[in-house]
C-alpha cells in the first residue's frame, strides 16, 4: 500500500473531480465533502511521503510498473519524490485544503450555478500542480503544466466581472506561449539525447561533447523563457495582475499562492535534475546576468506595487517581486541561495494565501477595494486584521515569521557569492514592503471609524448584506467563521514555518546533497 | 542561391516551422481581433507539431510497424533460424535476429507525443473560444481596442 502513495496522491483529487461532476450537479451541497475528502487523502499521502523521504531517501515510482530493472530507462513515466518536492506537495495540498474551507460558502455566492464546476476545476488544478511537482519526465511535465493552466484559465474566467474574462483571455495567450516554448525546448533536448526521462537526459548531457552542443543551449533558453512566462518573471508578467485581481476571490486564493511558486519549482527542477548545476553554473555561466534580471524584477515589482491604489492589485505586483527573489536566489550559484529560494517557495505560498484571504474578506465585508477604504478596520474586525498583519509582517520580513528566515537565507547566499546588486535589491524591496504595509496599518488602526466617515449610502449597503455581518457572536463584525478560520490557520503556519525553519532547511539540504553533481558544484 | 541549397533545402521542415511559428507569434501579438489572435495561437502550436514530426523522420525509413509477432521475435533471439523479414523489403534484410534496425523505421515517439500535444492544443482552443464568447456577451465586440475603450469608460457592470 505505502509504495503506491505517489499514485494515490494524484488519483485522489482526479477521481474526486469526476465524482464531483457526477454527484455534485444535482445537489451543490455534496460538492464540498467530496473535495475535502479527496484533498485530505492527498494531504495524508503527502505527509507520509515526506516522512518516508526524510527517513529513507528519495522515492522512485514507476507508473504502470515500467521498472528500469526490467526494461531500459526512459520507457514509461517515472515519478520521483525527494525532500524538496515532498515539502512542496504538503504545501500544495494544505493550501488547497485551506482554500476549500474558505470557499465553502463563498463559491456558492460568487457563482451560484457553477459551484460544482468550481469544485471540479479546483481539484483538477491540484492534480496538475501535484503532478508537475512529482513527475520525472520532461514531456509529462508539459502535459501537467497544461492541465493546471487550462483549469486555471477557466477558474479565472468564472467570475461575473467582465474584466476577469478579458484577463483570462490574455492569460491564455501568454500561458500558451509559455507552455509552447517549454515544449519546443523539450523537443530540442529530445533531438539531442533521445530521452524524455529527466535523469536519463541528465546522464547523457553530462558528457561534455553532448552538453556543449548549441542544440542544448537553445533547448535550455527555450525552456527557461517558457517557464519564466508561466511564473510571471518581470518582463513577462503582463498577464498576472489583471488575472489575479479580477477573478473570483476563491480562485485568487487558490491560484495566487500556488501557480507561480510551482513554476519556480519547475525552473529549479529543470536546472538541477535535467541540466545539472555544474552545466548551469559552470558551462553556461549566466548566473550574473540572470541575477541582475532578478534584481530588476524585484525592484520593478516593488515600485509597481507602490503605485497601486487597489489592495489586490498591489498584492499581485508583490507576487511579481517575490518571483524575482526566488529566481535570483536559485541563480546565485551558491548553496544558501538555492536553499533560500526553495524555502521561500514554501513560505511565500502561505504568505500570499494569508494576504489574499484577508484582502478578500476586506473586499467582501467592507467593500474596501482601495487601500484608503480600509480606515478604522481594526476596530471593526480585529481578528481578520490581525491575520492580515501577520501575513504583512512576513512579507516585510520581521522575525519570527517565515518571511524573515527565507530572506535571511537569500541574503546570506547573496553575500557569500558576492552578488551585491541582489542584496541591495532585496533590502530595497523589504523597505518598500514596509512602506506599503505600514501605510495600510496606519489607515486600518488609526484611520477614522468607517461609520463616521462613510456616508449613509455606504452604510445602507453594508446593512443590506446580512451575510457579511457575523454568523456567530464570536465573529461579529468579522467575516464568517469559514473564511476567518483558514486565515488564522495560515497565519499560524507562517509563524510555525519560521520557528521550525531549522528542520525544514535540513530536509532541503539533504535533498540537495542527494542530487547528482549538485553537492560538488553548489557546496 | 548557395545558401538556399546548403542550408534551406536540407532543413526545409525546420525553416517552415520557424516561419510558421513567427507568423503565429506575430498574429498573437499584433492582431486586434480576439479570434485572429486565436488563429495565430493555433498556427503557433501547429508549427511546434511540425517541428516534432520532423524530428522523427528519417530518410528512407518506413512506418514503425513490425511485420512479425512479438513472440516470434522473442523466440528468434534463442533460435537463429530463418526470420528474415524484420526489416521491411527495400533494404537489405538482416540475418542477425534482434536486429530491428532502427534506421529503417521512423521514430514513432515524437509522433505519439504530438497526439497529446494536439489534444492539449484543441482543449486550449476550446477554452479560449468559450472565453471569447463570454467576452462578446459582456462587451458586444471582439475587437481588442473597442473592449479596452469600454473598460476605460466603465460601462454597466464594468467596474473601472
Amino acid at each position: 500500500m505505502s509504495e503506491q502513495l505517489p499514485a494515490i496522491l494524484l488519483l485522489s483529487p482526479l477521481f474526486g473531480a469526476l465524482i464531483t461532476g457526477l454527484v455534485g450537479m444535482t445537489d451543490h451541497r455534496r460538492c464540498f465533502p467530496i473535495l475535502a475528502t479527496a484533498l485530505t487523502v492527498s494531504l495524508f499521502c503527502a505527509i507520509s511521503l515526506l516522512a518516508q523521504v526524510v527517513k529513507s531517501g528519495p522515492i522512485d515510482y514507476f507508473v504502470g510498473g515500467w521498472d528500469p530493472q526490467r526494461v531500459p530507462l526512459g520507457i514509461g513515466i517515472q515519478l520521483r519524490i525527494d525532500g524538496i518536492n515532498a515539502l512542496l506537495l504538503v504545501v500544495i495540498t494544505t493550501v488547497a485544503l485551506l482554500t476549500s474551507i474558505y470557499s465553502i460558502r463563498r463559491a456558492g455566492e460568487e457563482n451560484t450555478e457553477k459551484t460544482p464546476q468550481f469544485y471540479m476545476l479546483s481539484q483538477m488544478l491540484c492534480v496538475g500542480l501535484l503532478g508537475i511537482t512529482v513527475t520525472a519526465d520532461a514531456f509529462n511535465l508539459f502535459v501537467l503544466v497544461e492541465v493546471s493552466s487550462l483549469t486555471s484559465y477557466a477558474l479565472v474566467a468564472m467570475g461575473s466581472k467582465p474584466r476577469g474574462t478579458m484577463a483570462a483571455f490574455n492569460y491564455i495567450i501568454m500561458g500558451t506561449i509559455g507552455a509552447s516554448f517549454y515544449l519546443l525546448g523539450v523537443g530540442y533536448l529530445y533531438m539531442k539525447t533521445g530521452m524524455l526521462n529527466m535523469a536519463a537526459i541528465h546522464q547523457i548531457l553530462s558528457d561534455p561533447n553532448v552538453g556543449h552542443s548549441p542544440t542544448v543551449y537553445v533547448a535550455f533558453i527555450l525552456i527557461l523563457v517558457g517557464v519564466w512566462t508561466k511564473m510571471a518573471f518581470f518582463p513577462l508578467y503582463g498577464w498576472l495582475p489583471n488575472a489575479y485581481s479580477y477573478c473570483p476571490s476563491t480562485t485568487s486564493c487558490l491560484l495566487a499562492p500556488l501557480m507561480t511558486k510551482v513554476s519556480v519549482y519547475v525552473m529549479i527542477r529543470v536546472m538541477l535534475s535535467v541540466f545539472g548545476s555544474e552545466w548551469i553554473f559552470q558551462s553556461l555561466g549566466w548566473s550574473h546576468t540572470v541575477v541582475w534580471l532578478a534584481c530588476i524584477a524585484i525592484v520593478a515589482g516593488s515600485v509597481l506595487a507602490l503605485a497601486q491604489v487597489e489592495l489586490k492589485k498591489m498584492l499581485c505586483y508583490l507576487i511579481v517581486a517575490e518571483v524575482g527573489y526566488m529566481v535570483g536566489g536559485a541563480w546565485l550559484a551558491n548553496h544558501w541561495g538555492m536553499v533560500g529560494a526553495i524555502y521561500h517557495i514554501l513560505s511565500d505560498a502561505f504568505m500570499t494565501l494569508c494576504l489574499f484571504i484577508a484582502a478578500n474578506i476586506f473586499i467582501k465585508n467592507r467593500r474596501a477595494e482601495r487601500i484608503d477604504q480600509l480606515e478604522g478596520l481594526f476596530k471593526k474586525m480585529p481578528i481578520t486584521t490581525t491575520g492580515f498583519v501577520i501575513g504583512a509582517l512576513a512579507m516585510i520580513g520581521v522575525p519570527p515569521t517565515a518571511g524573515f528566515f527565507s530572506k535571511w537565507y537569500l541574503l546570506r547566499g547573496g553575500i557569500e557569492s558576492g552578488q551585491w546588486g541582489y542584496v541591495v535589491a532585496l533590502l530595497i524591496s523589504s523597505l518598500v514592503n514596509a512602506i506599503l504595509f505600514f501605510r495600510i496599518f496606519e489607515v486600518a488602526y488609526f484611520g477614522k471609524n468607517p461609520v463616521e466617515s462613510h456616508d449613509a449610502h455606504h452604510d445602507h449597503e453594508d446593512e443590506t448584506q446580512p451575510s457579511s455581518v457575523g454568523d456567530s457572536t464570536l465573529f461579529s463584525g468579522e467575516g464568517r467563521p469559514t473564511t476567518v478560520i483558514p486565515l488564522l490557520i495560515t497565519a499560524a503556519i507562517i509563524v510555525l514555518l519560521g520557528v521550525f525553519n531549522g528542520p525544514i532547511v535540513e530536509i532541503i539540504q539533504q535533498a540537495l546533497d542527494g542530487m547528482p553533481v549538485v553537492g560538488a558544484a553548489i557546496r | 542561391m548557395e545558401f538556399i541549397q546548403n542550408s534551406v533545402l536540407p532543413h526545409f521542415n525546420y525553416w517552415v516551422y520557424v516561419i510558421l511559428m513567427m507568423i503565429g507569434l506575430y498574429a498573437m501579438i499584433t492582431k486586434k481581433n480576439l479570434v485572429k489572435k486565436l488563429i495565430g495561437m493555433t498556427i503557433f502550436q501547429t508549427a511546434i507539431i511540425l517541428f516534432y514530426v520532423s524530428i522523427g523522420v528519417k530518410t528512407g525509413s518506413t512506418i514503425p510497424i513490425l511485420e512479425h509477432h512479438a513472440e516470434e521475435h522473442g523466440e528468434a533471439v534463442t533460435d537463429t533460424g530463418g526470420h528474415h523479414e524484420e526489416a521491411p523489403g527495400e533494404h537489405e534484410s538482416h540475418d542477425s535476429i534482434h536486429a530491428v534496425d532502427p534506421d529503417h523505421f521512423a521514430n514513432p515517439l515524437p509522433h505519439v507525443l504530438m497526439l497529446t500535444a494536439i489534444v492539449v492544443g484543441v482543449s486550449t482552443l476550446g477554452v479560449a473560444l468559450a472565453i471569447s464568447q463570454s467576452i462578446y456577451k459582456d462587451f458586444g465586440t471582439l475587437e481588442e481596442h473597442e473592449i479596452l475603450e469600454k473598460i476605460k469608460q466603465g460601462g454597466p457592470g464594468i467596474d473601472v
